[in-house]
């Protein structure tokens, strides 16, 4: 069976102003895989995932990113979430006022309309929350609170991680989702990761740590350094990569 | 790609959807303001003595004032000779006996803004006192009222048929000798809706005033009196339109509330007035005086304000919280947009023991827009235990807006408890960002964020109002999910 390719990104260069951050960045993510990216601080990993997700701010001066046979730069970040790209945030944004179920049931809407599904009412929404909360076993108070507003940090992380569950996009970006995690929080959510992994869609893993890649088991690792990836390989790799260090690795 | 602030200022920049002008024929008095200028009035609506003779000291008294300059608006003088002071809409032969008789094109706008007059076309549950430019047009479910000893009708016919109860209240919490536009209503206001709930009766549906200022060159100048006698409730709303027009017209009302023994009035506002266009042409100046007077132990007035026309808007509505135990609130959006300008905020003046006070604003800037909250709260001598919280949010959309705050605190009494908040938020492009990743639009964002914001004020008014509030901010409904 051939693989149906989900992200194929050839030669990206793009940054902001001025300053130069992904530098002929390749990555091909086929239906099924779970990729992680792993790199040091600063090398352009949050870069590529706000790209990926539409950020405004960012020029793009050569090479293409492909999504299901579309050019995902094209799309406005809203079509491209209701296209199924879904990006769980490194640092996720407080929303004062705006309630967790209705920003959801919104969002969740949005997709489906573009999808030519019917809209969800209140009573189907809860009814498909409730099993998705059982899935991350999140405590449904966070939900009748304002989008993360007064969140922990590993609360916001697990929101989002539920968002996920709920919007089943076909790709989803994981940006250091882990960070921040106890272990108990790190299982919970990784299981939840695995769980909703699905053949025909998609994960990119962003993470500095090996220890995500315990529960999470990757199909590949990709390192990068200064805007590309310098090194692929199996999930061995991390494992190398925790023993080793960057250093040799970059070197060798 | 246009960047995340140009579209978040071409979001806010809607157009106004009621600014159609309506073809009736009118009779307004030439513009001018003179001892003569008031007698006509009193004289076409028939008023007794003591009333005409109260405008005439009410307008000697307005002469010898300065105009108030305090405020943190600008705007260029107004010439007050420049303006009609009286403007009914031309009736056809004798005066409308009833809602048949009025001009089709009356009832027909009326049914353009939302506001159906006749039967068949009520407002489920809301009684409606329509005001056209001066004069009040139709009162509806005035019978249903009328078996609960309610009286709901224009201020004219309650001057007819209920003289003792207006003497006795009509400036008895806003005295013309209040402030200069005060005054000016007092000398010369034309109609505006007069209310009595009877002792110990709740009232059972909405009332509702609307306001539309539809000729050129008319100031409108009306006169709200409400009383909730002991043991009473009534809930009472405003709304409020008018045309575009290229110069400034003047909006100058006065309300007064009276709650006796454990009476409750809950008086919400959404006040969408002609703001001007774009660059600061036309628009209404909102001028108004709102205050009651928590008279009766236990009483308790709310005010709740969602303010979004107006060119420029100045309005206090206020509480004198004179009986033991009495409450007020304070609920106020403002938004402003263009060249908009606000200055609104509250006092509350605590006299009674154990009286309590809430104060929640939320004032939205975008364009080159200027909110300005400002508040008073005063804690007399004799007010023990006197409780006070106020809370001041400020949500800035663009660059090139302003919001202020000016919080006035006076303590008298040292039993007292006075607490203020206050906080300024950017719409941060990572919240709009946040939504966009998820599939919501722009628009959709803003609507979400600003709607978020301006919550805990939302949740105070009537449902009705509640939802065309949140329309009125291009908001969408936020749902009461989980
Ligand atoms: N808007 C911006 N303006 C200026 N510099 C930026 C901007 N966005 C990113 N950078 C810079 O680009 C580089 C890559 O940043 P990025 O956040 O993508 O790194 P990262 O790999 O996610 O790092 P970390 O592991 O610390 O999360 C950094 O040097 C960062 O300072
Ligand atoms: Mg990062």
């Amino acid at each position: 069976m051939s693989k149906q390719p989900i992200l194929e990104i050839k030669n990206l260069h793009a940054g902001v102003e001025n300053k130069k951050i992904l530098k002929g960045f390749s990555l091909t993510i086929n239906a099924g895989e779970v990729h992680a990216l792993m790199g040091l601080n600063g090398s352009g990993k949050s870069t590529l995932a706000a790209i990926l997700a539409g950020r405004d701010g960012y020029e793009v001066t050569e090479g293409t990113v492909n999504y299901l046979g579309k050019d995902l730069l094209e799309l406005d970040p809203e079509e491209r979430a209701r296209e199924g790209v879904f990006l769980a945030f490194q640092y996720p944004v407080e929303i004062p006022g705006v309630n967790s179920t209705y920003f959801l049931k919104a969002a969740l809407n949005e997709i489906r309309k573009h999808h030519g599904f019917q809209e969800l009412d209140a009573i189907e929404f809860l009814n498909l929350v409730k099993d998705k909360i059982k899935l991350l076993d999140l405590n449904e108070d966070l939900l009748k609170r304002s989008v993360n507003e007064g969140f922990s940090g590993g609360e916001k992380k697990r929101a989002e991680i539920f968002q996920m569950a709920v919007l089943e996009p076909k790709l989803a970006i994981l940006d250091e989702t882990d960070s921040g995690l106890d272990i108990d929080a790190l299982k919970v959510v990784s299981s939840g990761v695995n769980k909703l992994k699905r053949p025909d869609s998609a994960q990119l893993v962003i993470t500095h740590y090996q220890r995500l890649l315990n529960y999470i088991i990757p199909d590949f690792v990709h390192v990068m350094a200064d805007g590309r990836i310098v090194k692929s390989g199996g999930k061995e790799l991390a494992l190398e990569l925790e023993a080793n260090g960057y250093e040799a690795i970059l070197k060798g | 790609m246009s960047t995340a602030t140009d579209t978040i200022e071409s979001l806010v920049k809607q157009e106004y959807k009621y600014g159609f002008v309506t073809d009736v024929e009118s009779e307004s008095t030439p513009p001018g303001l003179s001892e003569e200028t008031i007698r006509f009035i009193s004289a076409k609506k028939n008023e007794p003595t003591w009333l005409t003779e109260w405008r005439i000291k009410a307008f000697q008294y307005w002469q010898k004032m300065p105009e108030p300059t305090w405020q943190f608006v600008k705007y260029p003088k107004i010439d007050f000779q420049d303006i009609s002071y009286f403007s009914q809409p031309k009736p056809k032969g004798d005066a409308p006996k009833s809602l048949d008789e009025v001009d089709p094109k009356l009832l027909e706008m009326y049914e353009k803004l939302g506001i159906p007059l006749r039967e068949r076309g009520r407002l489920a549950g809301v009684a409606v006192d329509a005001i056209f430019d001066s004069v009040s047009v139709g009162t509806t479910y005035r019978e249903d009222l009328a078996k609960k000893g309610i009286i709901f009708c224009s201020f004219s016919e309650a001057v007819h048929n209920h003289p003792d109860l207006v003497k006795k209240y009509l400036g008895s919490v806003v005295p013309y000798t209040d402030n200069y536009y005060a005054a000016l209503n007092s000398a010369v206001f034309t109609d505006g809706s007069f209310c009595y709930i009877p002792k110990g009766v709740r009232c059972p549906m909405e009332l509702s005033t609307y306001f539309r200022i539809n000729a050129a060159k008319s100031g409108q100048f009306e006169r709200t009196l409400i009383i909730a006698d002991d043991g009473a409730s009534v809930s009472y709303l405003e709304g409020c339109t008018a045309p575009m027009r290229d110069e400034n017209q003047l909006h100058a009302a006065v309300v007064e509330l009276v709650a006796l023994e454990t009476a409750e009035i809950k008086y919400s506002t959404v006040q969408n007035w002609y703001p001007g266009d774009e660059n600061g042409v036309g628009g209404i100046y909102n001028f108004v005086t709102k205050r009651g007077l928590c008279k009766g132990k236990n009483s308790r007035i709310t005010w709740t304000q969602v303010e979004t026309g107006s060119a420029i808007t100045w309005k206090y509505p206020s509480c004198i919280l004179l009986g033991d135990g009495s409450k007020g609130e304070f609920y106020s959006v403002a938004v402003v947009n263009n060249m908009q300008q606000a200055d609104t905020g509250t006092k509350m003046i605590h006299i009674g023991k154990n009286t309590k006070s809430t104060i929640v604003s939320k004032g939205i800037s975008a364009g080159r827009g200027q909110n300005s909250y400002r508040g008073l709260v005063e804690i007399r001598k004799s007010a023990e235990n006197a409780r006070n919280f106020s809370q001041c949010d400020s949500m800035l959309i663009g660059a090139k807006c302003g919001a202020h705050t000016f919080p006035y605190i006076e303590v008298k009494n040292t039993t007292a408890s006075v607490e203020h908040e206050a906080s300024t938020s950017k719409i941060g492009e990572d919240q709009i960002f946040y939504c966009n990743s998820r599939g919501l639009e722009t628009q959709d964002a803003v609507n979400m964020i600003v709607n978020g914001f301006c919550k805990e004020v939302f949740k105070e008014l009537p449902m009705e109002f509640a939802v065309e509030a949140q329309k009125l901010l291009g908001v969408s409904l936020e749902g009461s999910v989980g």
